[in-house]
């Protein structure tokens, strides 16, 4: 595990909001020189602290008005293979993220659609025909707020 | 409005934010000047709000993920506004959405190790106001997390 110290820290707080910043540009934000900046942001990346850089759309404005968080239990345990339920669902454009889960179920999903009768689309032929698929329970998202989290 | 072109764009930068613009143009076969000139107009309108970097919190000692999955005392009229504005701070909450369903909010956590876990969920997570019941899902592992626009 890597350590950090603040400076470490300030500059993955603001590559979180906004991973175009160039080096010189956050250095002078945070007082510090370019090259130690610039040091520091690629042994955050070599460390594998930074994984990569993600582009966040306005799904909304995009037309994609719905998302919905699904629970997932799976029917036939030890008789369908993960593996299969899995590799099926990962390949619905529409599911944007499937998390493998202890509890009440067995996946949480993440789904976009355009509305709610593209969404039954989505549930009923894509969502429903999955290889093992038991119970499943949907909740509409009305609000999202993604916090910075953590950093140690 | 969306053309067609903007959402190749947006299809290729998607799949891969780090491509450089004159790539970028080439392959969705536009001009570099007329390429970066639709990506501004794309943020200036909001439809791109941000390229933001993604951190690995196991990297940093945050092994532990769950998936709080919370349903609120709706007799007391406050409870939401109260719920989430205490909710926003804890440092250990990383998104918190709310729900048309049968939960009401989610919550999702992360922690170094179980016994810090425990100590986040006694000490913070129990205090926050409204709270009628409480699931809880514990993250195995993640299958898919592009959390990409099927455009």
């Amino acid at each position: 595990m890597i350590e950090l110290d603040d400076t470490d820290r300030a500059i993955l707080r603001a590559l979180q909001a906004d991973a175009t910043l160039k080096s010189a540009t956050l250095a002078r934000r945070l007082g510090l020189s370019q090259p130690a900046t610039w040091r520091r942001m690629k042994r955050l990346e070599t460390a594998g602290v930074i994984l990569g850089r993600r582009l966040e759309l306005d799904a909304e404005k995009l037309g994609f008005g719905v998302t919905v968080f699904l629970g997932v239990k799976l029917a036939t345990k030890g008789r369908v293979s993960l593996e299969d339920f899995e590799r099926a669902v990962t390949a619905i454009p529409e599911v944007q993220t499937v998390q493998h889960v202890l509890g009440l179920y067995d996946y949480r999903l993440r789904v976009v659609a355009r509305d709610l009768p593209d969404f039954e689309r989505v549930l009923r032929r894509r969502i429903m025909t999955l290889p093992g698929v038991g119970n499943v329970e949907a909740n509409v998202m009305l609000s999202e707020e993604r916090r910075p989290g953590p950093l140690g | 409005m969306l053309t067609d072109t903007d959402r190749r764009l947006l299809r290729r930068l998607q799949a891969n934010p780090d491509m450089p613009v004159a790539d970028l143009a080439e392959a969705v076969g536009l001009a570099p000047a007329t390429c970066y000139k639709r990506l501004d107009r794309l943020q200036a309108s909001g439809v791109i709000r941000a390229t933001r970097a993604v951190i690995d919190r196991a990297a940093l000692g945050y092994t532990v993920e769950v998936s709080l999955r919370i349903t609120l005392d709706k007799t007391q009229p406050r409870a939401f506004d109260e719920f989430l504005a205490a909710a926003r701070e804890i440092a250990e909450v990383q998104e918190i959405q709310t729900f048309l369903g049968r939960v009401d909010t989610r919550l999702s956590v992360l922690a170094r190790d179980m016994a810090h876990y425990q100590q986040v969920y006694r000490e913070r997570i129990l205090a926050l106001p409204h709270i009628a019941d409480i699931e809880a899902l514990m993250h195995v592992a993640t299958i898919k997390d592009a959390e990409t626009l099927p455009l």
